[in-house]
């Protein structure tokens, strides 16, 4: 919970680009009551075992974006020769079950053009993905699982 | 020699804003040019991604230059936007799904009928 608090001043201070006293202090109020407050609405806490392999998932949804965004712009401009584009839905087994994993998952399949999230099976045992160039089924599975999934399990599953 | 005048600030933010601006171009192009409106949703969010990066980071060295110091908050604006695309995406996607199932119940209904 406190990585939420700190995080939230940090928020607060780079916004109003400043490290007043004052504006600390009512940093600091505001993310303790937004905390508690947002707490109330939602009991269900992440628990970040080892948050120090984020920073390496970090490095490489960088580079899976980088070049998602140039593969993407080739199919767009139709340098890919002489062959076919096969855009398709693709369905992925899951291991990962925690809440707060699945949704840095969103947001990480949001991030890398080509892939869309489509849905999550209601025992979230399997995601759907849409992906624009659906070359090699196993190959997309294997990104999503050992590229993704395996570090997010690693750092919010006991 | 300070401010954005220097070639060490303007020229690398040139470049940072030709490539996003080029990104978020061919990007829009997805638009025209992808066949369906699930394909068309990957192309808009290379706008969203690697433009929107290039251009921010520009932005940041911009402010930072003429401040004289680091002024970051700009790169804020990727944490909201990496937090909040997924809601927008999800519900388009399935909201796309949703109308292409009912047509194609219609479609069905409207054969055996007639």
């Amino acid at each position: 919970m406190p990585v939420l608090t700190v995080a939230l001043v940090a928020m607060w201070l780079a916004l109003n680009d400043t490290v007043a006293p004052g504006q600390v202090l009512l940093g600091i109020v505001l993310a303790m009551v937004l905390t508690w407050w947002a707490a109330r609405l939602r009991p269900l806490r992440p628990r970040l075992r080892r948050l120090q392999l984020g920073f390496g998932l970090l490095a490489v949804v960088f580079v899976d974006i980088v070049r998602s965004n140039l593969a993407v712009g080739r199919i767009i401009l139709g340098l890919v020769g002489r062959r076919r584009v096969r855009t398709d839905f693709l369905d992925i087994p899951l291991d990962l079950q925690d809440a707060h994993g699945l949704a840095v998952l969103a947001m990480i399949v949001t991030s890398t053009p080509g892939t869309v999230w489509v849905g999550l099976a209601t025992d979230r045992r399997t995601l759907t993905l849409h992906i624009l160039d659906l070359d090699d089924e196993q190959k997309w599975v294997r990104i999503i699982k050992d590229r993704y999934e395996r570090p997010l399990i690693d750092i919010f599953q006991p | 020699m300070t401010g954005i005048e220097s070639p060490w600030v303007a020229v690398p933010v040139v470049l940072l804003l030709v490539a996003g601006g080029l990104l978020t171009l061919v990007g829009s192009l997805g638009l025209v040019r992808l066949p369906s409106f699930q394909a068309r949703m990957h192309g808009v969010s290379m706008g969203s991604t690697l433009g929107l990066g290039c251009i921010i980071i520009a932005s940041v060295v911009v402010s930072s230059a003429m401040a004289q110091r680091f002024v970051p908050h700009a790169l804020l604006i990727t944490v909201f936007v990496v937090i909040t695309a997924p809601a927008t995406a999800i519900m388009l996607m399935r909201a796309s799904l949703y109308r292409a199932r009912a047509k194609s119940a219609a479609g069905r209904g409207a054969e055996t009928e007639g």
